[in-house]
Order: structure tokens, then sequence, then C-alpha cells
């Protein structure tokens, strides 16, 4: 059998010998190999970071860059928000009344001599954690059981569309109303602001499942009660975990708004006190602790995410 | 391991007259008409036609996720109604659940018959190490290429010791080589467990190599067109695929699958479209068809 024209043209140009491009031709088979790689042996790579010492290097050399641009970010705020009450600029937003970074920094200091502030701030992330984890709770197990069956969707979607277009804010009168006491109104506002966003992402995640997952467990004889937990709870782990972090937000912005309406103590309360007390400082300082305490709330939510869902990470965990 | 010459008796197929019929809101769809074929105990038995040809359709009922609208589909005897431990199903976009390890997914339908942690993550690490899975036990699916997703996938399906093994085109999404190698290794893997096995596959090499026995599916309405025996000898070898009774095979069957393909197309083509096209049905006297 001849090679034919197109296996010539195959053969790279680079063969130092054309003339065996020729000689090819004349082999008997329907393909010649022209050079085989012998099969490599595996390198093993020696583990790079034996001690904490080169972890914490490798950590280093890996991070100085987000590192540095993340401070020169931060810095970079800081130094326009001094510069500009430091000169009291007046360029349609006017800095006169605003506080520097300093005066905030000392009102920290000031305030952080007796235990109030503080007792603000606890009461804030209690009031946070009870809404959303009554929200989480309901959001999740509801979403579970509307995106599974379609006579609980009917009979519940429709009263549950009725009540989400109504902002969490839009509930302060009415919950003060139904409510027994203060604090419970204020969870209870910080629980719809957070409840939707989870409930509407858990449905979505169970209606985003592939059907081949639940016909596998099935076969694998999964009964129906355990499809639920075993079966579409962790699929849907991925979407529940957009809503937690959607929530969150929402229950931030319901809770302050809650606290300046109605509350006594919390960190919304504080800022909006300072605010008629018109201590500058202080409504800085309530600014920046809402700010730091939703990056925490987040970032807890985004490190659970990471330790409940392993199989998400991209690096390779679990080692032969 | 349970797989032993006692299940050997086991994992009988029938289809009688299996008709199924998918109902739309305006109309009604007939996918497979009147089928009947059986699967032996021990049987390796393939089934090949055109794409949209309602093999899938007639495995999913075999499997027990649709019901057949006329004729009996029996297992072993029982009629079949819904999914059972008695027969594994592997899918072709493997199907592994992706928050589990590999151990984890394999040990799945132990946990569901209710066998104990150690004991189920001991059979499961036999398994595993069958099929040279072993060091990715605790490996994430999405952390393994298509073929190591797929023979978990196989796996977990042979876990809980079915009688028969369905498999929906398992080897459809992977490449070339791939599917070599993983037809060997299926080859080798129900040569030891004796297991009963309804295949499904539009690739005719596959079909042969793996094959006791061959149905060949007409277009849409689904029917039997033909039934052929392999007689190339066991243990097989990708060597076979060379030799002139292996080449008889592939020639027959893609001559029956060609008809049919045409047949499926001449509804979309334009009149005359097909003119240029050779509709010369292959020398059938090489191969032995039924």
């Amino acid at each position: 059998m001849r090679v034919s024209n197109w296996a010539q043209a195959a053969i790279p140009r680079r063969d130092p010998q054309p003339a065996t491009a020729l000689a090819l031709t004349q082999v008997d088979g329907p393909a010649v190999i022209l050079h085989e790689t012998p099969h490599p042996t595996p390198q093993t790579t020696p583990p790079d970071a034996s001690s904490w010492q080169g972890m914490l290097r490798a950590w280093l050399t890996q991070q100085w860059l987000p590192m540095l641009l993340g401070a020169a970010s931060i810095g970079a705020v800081l130094l326009t928000w001094d510069l500009a009450t430091r000169y009291k600029l007046d360029l349609y937003i006017r800095f006169a009344n605003i506080p520097t970074p300093a005066a905030v920094f000392e009102k920290l200091l000031e305030v952080n001599q007796s235990p109030q502030f503080m007792t603000n701030i606890g009461i804030s992330v209690r009031r946070i954690l009870l809404g959303f984890f009554v929200a989480t709770g309901l959001g999740v197990s509801l979403g579970l059981l509307i995106g599974r069956y379609r006579g609980f969707r009917m009979l519940s979607l429709p009263a549950l569309e009725v009540f989400r277009p109504i902002p969490a804010i839009a509930w302060v009168p009415m919950s003060i109303m139904l409510w027994p006491d203060n604090e419970v109104s204020i969870v209870f506002i910080t629980f719809i602001g957070a409840f939707f966003p989870i409930l509407l992402n858990t449905i979505h995640g169970v209606e985003a499942i592939d059907p081949v997952l639940l016909r596998a467990a099935r076969c694998l004889g999964c009964p129906e009660r355990h499809m639920l937990w075993q079966i579409m709870l962790p699929a849907a782990l991925p979407h529940i975990f957009t809503g937690l972090a959607v929530g969150m937000g929402v229950a931030w912005v319901s809770l302050i708004a809650a606290e300046m309406i109605s509350g006594q103590f919390g960190i919304g309360y504080f800022t909006w006190e300072a605010y008629s007390l018109i201590s500058y400082a202080e409504i800085a300082l309530g600014m920046i602790t809402i700010g730091v305490l939703g990056l925490l709330c987040s970032g807890a939510i985004r490190l659970a995410a990471r330790m409940v869902m392993p199989w998400q990470a991209g690096s390779s965990k679990g080692g032969a | 391991m349970s797989h032993g010459t006692e299940q050997a008796s086991l994992g009988h197929i029938e289809a009688r007259d299996v008709g199924i019929r998918f109902q739309t809101r305006t109309s009604s769809m007939e996918a497979v008409q009147s089928v009947s074929l059986h699967v032996d105990p021990g049987e390796f038995v393939s089934l090949i036609g055109p794409s949209g040809c309602g093999k899938s359709t007639l495995l999913n009922a075999v499997a027990g996720f649709i019901e057949p609208s006329a004729g009996f589909l029996t297992v072993d005897g029982k009629s079949v109604h819904g999914p059972g431990p008695d027969r594994g199903v592997v899918f072709q976009q493997y199907s592994l659940f992706p928050w589990m390890t590999v151990r984890k997914n394999v040990e799945f339908g132990l946990k569901m018959h209710g066998m104990a942690r150690t004991e189920r993550e001991c059979q499961a690490r036999t398994l595993l190490g069958l099929a040279g899975l072993l060091s990715f036990e605790n490996h994430y699916p999405d952390q393994l290429s298509g073929g190591m997703k797929q023979r978990v996938g196989i796996v977990r399906a042979l876990a809980t010791s079915p009688q028969v093994l369905l498999m929906d085109e398992p080897f459809g999404a992977l490449d070339a080589q791939t599917r070599v190698v993983m037809q060997e290794i299926l080859t080798n893997m129900w040569q030891r467990l004796r297991i009963s096995v309804l295949f499904i596959t539009h690739d005719i090499d596959e079909a042969i190599f793996l094959s006791d026995r061959i149905y060949v599916m007409t277009a849409r309405p689904g029917r039997i067109k033909a039934e052929l025996r392999v007689n190339l000898p066991r243990p097989r070898t990708p060597a076979m695929m060379a030799s002139p009774e292996f080449i008889a095979l592939v020639q027959t069957v893609r001559a029956l699958i060609r008809e049919e393909s045409l047949a499926s197309m001449k509804g979309e083509l334009k009149e005359g479209g097909l003119a240029g096209l050779s509709t010369e049905v292959g020398p059938q006297g090489a191969a032995h068809v039924m």
C-alpha cells in the first residue's frame, strides 16, 4: 500500500533528510512512525513549602502585589479625605463640616472608653444574626420545597409574590404594631430583608439542577424523602450561597434603616443619634463601623461557602 | 464482592411489542413502535441506530424512568415500574454528584441500601481499585478527566451489584482515543463480572467490539430493523478491529444504518436532495444477520 499524497505533505519540513520522505512512499502499511518519544517516567516535584517559613515566603511572594495595591487603594481614599477636610474644600460638595480622619480616629478612642459603643455593635450584630439565620432556615427550606413540588409552588408562591415587592423598610410601622416588643420588630425587618433573596435563589438553584443527577440518585435507590436533603440541597448550594450573600447585604440595609427609624441601641441608632446631636465625627465613625461590619459578614459568608463546598475550589484539594 | 456465579442466571431483560408514545399538548409522537428484544443473563447486547431513533428512550423505559404505552417490559420476569436496584444505569453525561468525592459517589448506592459506613468504604475501595481509581478516591469529579469520570460512573452503577447494567452512550462525550481504552476496560470488567449489559451507541465499531449481539433500529418511530450475532472470539483486543470478520460486520451494520439515516433525512432534505447520494446497500452475505 502506498502512502497517499496528503500524507507526504504532512511530513514536517524540518525533517533533516528530505529524501526519506520519498523513501516512505515505498514502505508497506497504511502508516509509518517517523519518530516516537519513549514514554516519560513521571517526575515527582519536590515539595516546595516544607516548613512554615517556606509557606509564609511562598504566600508573601504570591500575595505581595494584591496586598500592595489594596493598601494603595485604601491609602488613596484616606489621603483624599484628609486633604479635602483639612483644606475644607468647597466644590459644590462641601467638606466644611466633615470631620478629618484624625478626628474620627480620636473619636474611636474616645467612644471605646465606655462600653456603650461596643454594646451598640453587639446589639446590631445580634439582630443581624437572628434575622439572617431565621431567613436562611426558612428561605432555604421553602425554596427547596417550592423548587421540588409543583403543588406546593402553586400554593405558596402567589402569596409570597405579593409580599416580595414590599421593601423591608416599608414594614417598619407595621412591624412595630405587629410584634410585642421593639427588639423583635427590628429582627423581623432584618429577616424580611434577607428572606426573599435567599428564597428566590434557592428556588432558582433547585430549578437549575441537572435532571440526570436526580435520575442517577433514583436508580441508585435514593428514596424521595432523602432526595431533598441528600441531592437537591447540595446540588443547589452554589445558588443558595449567592442568595445568602445578597441576603446579607439587604439585611444590613434593612437593619440600619430600622434602627434609624425606631431603634434604641444599635449602630444605625448610634449614627442617627450622632446626627441629632450634631456630632460629626460620630456620624463618620458610625458609617465606617457599618462598612466594616458588612465587610466582615460577607467575608464570613465567603469563608463558609468555601468550607461547605470544598468541591467548588478550583485548586486540587484532597490528594492522592 | 458479591458478583458471583449465582448472578449468572439473573439479569434477563425481555421487551415484547413495546411502544412508547410522547404526549405533547397538541399532538402525540411515537418514539418507539412494537419493539421486541431480549438480553440473556450475562450477555452484552448493543442497540444501535440513527440519531433520534428512540434507542435512548427504550433504555429509559428499561431503567424505569418512563412507562411504555404499549407492550410488556420485564427484568427477570418482573414487570418494570420505576427505577430499581436490580438495574444499574450509566449516563452519557457522567452524572456524578459534584459535591461528593469519588469514593462517596461510589458509596452512595450502598448507603441508600443501608450498608454500614466501614463496610461500604471497604467495598467502594475494592471496586475503585479494580478500575484503577483508588489513588483518586478523595478527588472531586471536577478534578478528573472525562474518561476517569465515566469509570467512576460505571463503578458507581456496579457498586450495588445490579443484575443488569444499562449504558446510554456512556463514551459518547469522550475523545476517540479515550473511547477505545474505555471500551477495553469495559469489556475486561464485563468479562470478570458476567453481568447483563444493554448498551446504547451510535458508534458501529464500538457496538461490534463490545457486543455478543447487536440490534439495529430503524429511524423514528424506532423499530428493530435487524439483529446480528457477533461471533468474534473473546477476550477481544483492539487488534481484532483490523480482522476481515470485523470489517465485514462493520460494513453490514453501516449499510443497515445508512438506509435508515437516509430514510430519516428524506423529510428534512428537499425533493432531489438525496439524488447524488448512493443508496446502494453493501454486501450483507459477509455477516450473519439473524
